[in-house]
């Protein structure tokens, strides 16, 4: 084989030595980097890595020779062959590291212990910032896209929370209550990873682009089993949940429909024998009907972030004062109009009807509770507590 | 004698233009001839003219003639010169002695029997006759009504060409058309706010809206009744002056769309637009511009449902209008002006599907509902002093007997606030809370030190911008003249709060 020629026969400065060294060792990254790219399955990459030692070999596997592996289809020769024939083993890998992206495959000992046990665990990994630091905890906080006032409200503040108590939060970096937990861990000064359905150079979506690069700012990652470059198609999705739960050390569904992704996450997490959790929405809300499935499967419930803490051990009673004596600095009429304003959103027409007040004392009551930080109008005239 | 000359007018927009027909008879080989920049309409007169003096039984001999209209420099278009070619004919064969027609203003459109058809525009003409000193205006019968509602000169509604002749050579009498009688039903409203069950809110908004000048914005999911309330909105605005009826009836008459017995519009317009409309539609224009939906708005509402359905191009051409109060069209002829002060009140969904926030019930992706809103510009929204939000009607509020407070006492409360204003901004341009400029809010507007604070924590707690604050405070100083306060006190200042717009950036979040 060629690259032991190298090695062996030129006798080199000490200097020059551990400059080849490196680039011998960049080198083998490349390879590394052809597989975990290369088309056939997690399962298939790994078998052959495992039985040629190492990915230079399989690259250099003799055309003839790869139908003698007999885990490999006729589908998946032709696969390699090509894989080999266009891919720029330097150039390509150049172009990886020049977008700041890096990779581990599962046969290094920097990928994540937690996902070594995981049934079809990823060949590889690839990230932007970091890894999830193993020493801490880390939590997984998923939800619905389309989510409630409630069901934000709530993923914010265990976003917030947990990260405050140095708790690491796995998610999915999606509309709702995947962003918004992340938007809460940022928010809390802790540092939180999202795990993308597409490759980590893709910002979807895209409107989160700022939380994207918030998150790198913050020492936190984005990972991906996918390639850079790879589309946001929607079979990868389901598949990425995999790796949310097998990164975190529990699960907590804040919102789910009865048929959700979410509950695909929470499924994983059981099959990998973690913890989930759920919080508890009003019995007729379309949008919890999948966590109170979970309760009734088993699930534990959570009504605030303390409270897991508590359960975890973690210092719980350092509870939070967060608007919590709000009653007393408020008159008579703002207190009536307070107490009818909840978590899921009420119109100024409904508030109007329960307190029986005239239309525009009830709009001055709302504008001035809500100039006092107690509720949110969240669409016009719409108002829930904060 | 032989050349004779006939007063006649033409509008242009809502600007009369004067006409001299001059009509020269004289001996040589039988023709007609029609100069002085004439449209084909006008032109075709000559066919009409003399088939209906033939048809009338006087005699039309067969001689030179040559019409003239002066200014020949101006496009004259439309058939009202028929009748006033036709009589000038009549005094260049002697018929007639000028004397006859002289301060006389006369138009009409000829039909080849004699009678005389209608014609759009006879209020401004004789209101322009009027002041330019004409004792008489010969105008058709079903027109006549309309021209005696100026008062001052006679207006002869005439039938035919043959009653036309017979009036200017006294050999009939026809006697001026009366000034016309209202009709009893004007005096009641059709729409009135004591058949709106519930909807408190909203009644409330429209209230301040109409007594501050300000345009109105209704969000609120289908069936809650938006569109009702909306059409309830005249019936508060203070009752029409007459000043402003005629100014109104004008652009009625122009389109020729008046009624023919009563037709003074005495109640203020409502004019809803169905969101395919175009922008020659609602400003006017068109080869020779005429009034759109805005300047029959003049006066009254002017109602969008369905705000974001409309073409966003559509919507970004009323922002002229809503600030000046009138639209100016200019065509290479000339620039046309149009009246155009409406109140502008839409109607939109919260989200497509209409239901947001309701999450339960809500089908729309952010995506979606960031598309929808992003139909509108955020200029064009500044422009909506109030927004509000129309909720679905309970049953309860359908069911409950007690009565329901009627427009017309609402509709004292705003006249006592109009007056208010009036006072406030006499000698100065401004007629409402809703045209105050920034220089003007610092001096109408001043806050005591309490609302002062309170606005500061607003500003802080709720994102506003300067340009909401100053909308506050517009809103805001309405509220306390319909209370009578002359300072705006923290509860103004708060009700107005609720009547904000959202910032598009939070909608849908």
């Amino acid at each position: 084989m060629r690259y032991k020629n190298v090695n062996q026969n030129i006798n080199i400065s000490k200097d020059e030595k551990e400059d080849r060294n490196k680039s011998l060792q960049l080198k083998e990254k490349a390879y590394d980097y052809w597989l975990a790219a290369a088309g056939i399955s997690d399962r298939k990459k790994t078998l052959l890595r495992a039985y040629m030692k190492s990915a230079r070999e399989v690259y250099y596997i003799e055309e003839t020779h790869l139908h003698q592996f007999r885990f490999l289809n006729e589908k998946d020769c032709n696969t390699m062959i090509q894989a080999k024939k266009t891919w720029d083993l330097q150039g390509e890998y150049e172009k990886m590291q020049e977008q700041g992206i890096r990779f581990v495959t599962c046969f290094e000992s920097e990928y994540p212990k937690k996902l070594m046990d995981i049934q079809d665990k990823p060949y590889a990994l690839y990230v932007k910032g970091r890894l999830p630091d193993e020493e801490f905890l880390s939590v997984a906080v998923v939800g619905a896209r389309r989510c409630s006032h409630y069901g934000e409200k709530y993923a914010y503040e265990f976003g917030e929370v947990l990260s405050e108590y140095g708790i690491q939060i796995v998610s999915g970096l999606a509309f709702g209550i995947d962003g918004i937990s992340q938007r809460g861990a940022l928010t809390g000064g802790g540092k939180t990873f999202a795990v993308l359905g597409n490759g980590v150079d893709i910002c979807y979506p895209r409107d989160h682009a700022g939380l994207y690069q918030d998150i790198l700012e913050q020492g936190g990652g984005i990972l991906s089993e996918l390639p850079p470059g790879v589309k946001p198609l929607p079979y990868h999705f389901p598949r990425r949940n995999r790796i949310i739960s097998g990164l975190s050390d529990l699960v907590i569904v804040i919102e789910a429909r009865e048929k959700s992704g979410s509950l695909i996450t929470a499924d994983m997490a059981l099959e990998q024998g973690k913890d989930v959790y759920a919080l508890p929405g009003p019995a007729d809300s379309m949008l919890s009907q999948g966590c109170h499935q979970l309760i009734r499967q088993g699930a534990g419930i959570l009504t605030s972030p303390e409270m897991l803490l508590e359960e975890l051990g973690i210092s719980g009673n350092i509870l939070r004062e967060k608007n919590r004596e709000v009653k007393k600095v408020l008159e008579s009429t703002e207190k009536l109009v307070y107490s009818s304003v909840v978590l899921s959103p009420r119109s100024a027409g409904e508030i109007m009807e329960a307190t029986g007040l005239m239309p525009r004392k009830v709009l001055e009551t709302l504008s001035s509770l809500e100039i006092k930080g107690y509720i949110k109008e969240v669409s016009k005239n719409y108002y829930v507590r904060i | 004698m032989s050349f004779s000359t006939v007063l006649s007018a033409s509008v242009f927009g809502l600007k009369v233009e004067f006409v001299n027909v001059e009509a020269d008879v004289s001996n040589g080989l039988p023709a007609f001839h029609m100069v002085g920049y004439l449209s084909s309409e006008v032109k075709e007169a000559a066919e009409r003219v003399r088939t209906a003096i033939r048809n009338s039984g006087l005699d039309f001999p067969a001689k030179k003639t040559v019409i003239n209209l002066a200014p020949a420099t101006m496009k004259k278009r439309g058939a009202a010169f028929d009748l006033p070619i036709a009589v000038a004919i009549l005094v260049s064969l002697g018929k007639l002695s000028e004397h006859q027609v002289n301060s006389t203003l006369i138009v009409g459109e000829l039909s080849l029997d004699g009678k005389v058809r209608k014609v759009p525009g006879i209020l401004p003409i004789v209101s322009e006759a009027k002041n330019a000193g004409v004792c008489s205006c010969i105008v058709p019968r079903a027109n006549a009504p309309e021209g005696a509602l100026v008062e001052g000169l006679e207006v002869i509604g005439v039938g035919s060409l043959e009653e036309a002749y017979g009036h200017l050579s006294k050999k009939i009498s026809i006697a001026p058309e009366p000034y016309p009688e209202k009709e009893p039903e004007d005096e009641q409203e059709q729409w009135d706010y004591a058949d709106v069950c519930g909807q408190a809110a909203v009644k409330r908004a429209a209230e301040v809206a109409v007594a501050g000048g300000h345009n109105l914005l209704l969000m609120g999911p289908p069936g809650s009744g938006k569109s009702m309330t909306s059409k309830r909105i005249p019936s508060i605005f203070p009752p029409m002056t007459l000043e402003e009826s005629m100014e109104l009836t004008k652009v009625y008459s122009i389109l020729g769309i008046l009624d023919d017995k009563s037709p003074l519009i005495r109640r203020r317009p409502f004019r809803s637009v169905h969101h395919t409309a175009t922008k020659t539609a609602l400003v006017g224009g068109g080869m020779v511009p005429v009034p759109g939906e805005i300047s029959l708005a003049h006066q009254g509402v002017l109602f969008l449902d369905e705000l974001p359905e409309f073409q966003k191009n559509v919507l970004e051409v009323l922002r002229q209008p809503l600030e000046d109060h009138q639209v100016r069209i200019t065509r290479n002829q000339g620039n046309y002006l149009f009246p155009a002060n409406f109140m502008l009140v839409a109607a939109m969904n919260p989200c497509p599907c209409g239901c947001y926030p309701d999450m339960n019930r809500c089908t729309c992706t952010p995506g979606q509902i960031q598309h929808y809103l992003g139909k509108l510009s955020q200029p064009f929204l500044d422009r909506m002093d109030i927004c509000v939000e129309a909720p679905r009607v309970q049953y309860e509020a359908l069911q409950k007997g007690h009565k329901e407070e009627s427009s017309a006492s609402i509709r004292e409360r705003v006249c006592r606030a109009r007056e208010i204003q009036n006072m406030r901004y006499k000698g100065t341009k401004i007629l409402t809370n809703a045209m105050l400029g920034t220089r003007e809010l610092e001096m109408y507007c001043t806050l005591g030190g309490q609302e002062e604070k309170l606005m500061r924590q607003a500003f802080a707690r709720l994102g506003l911008t300067a340009r909401t604050y100053h909308k506050i405070l517009k809103v805001a100083r309405t509220i306390a003249d319909l209370d009578g306060e002359e300072h705006i006190l923290e509860r103004h200042l708060k009700e107005a709060v609720g009547y904000r717009s959202l910032d598009k950036k939070y909608w849908g979040r």
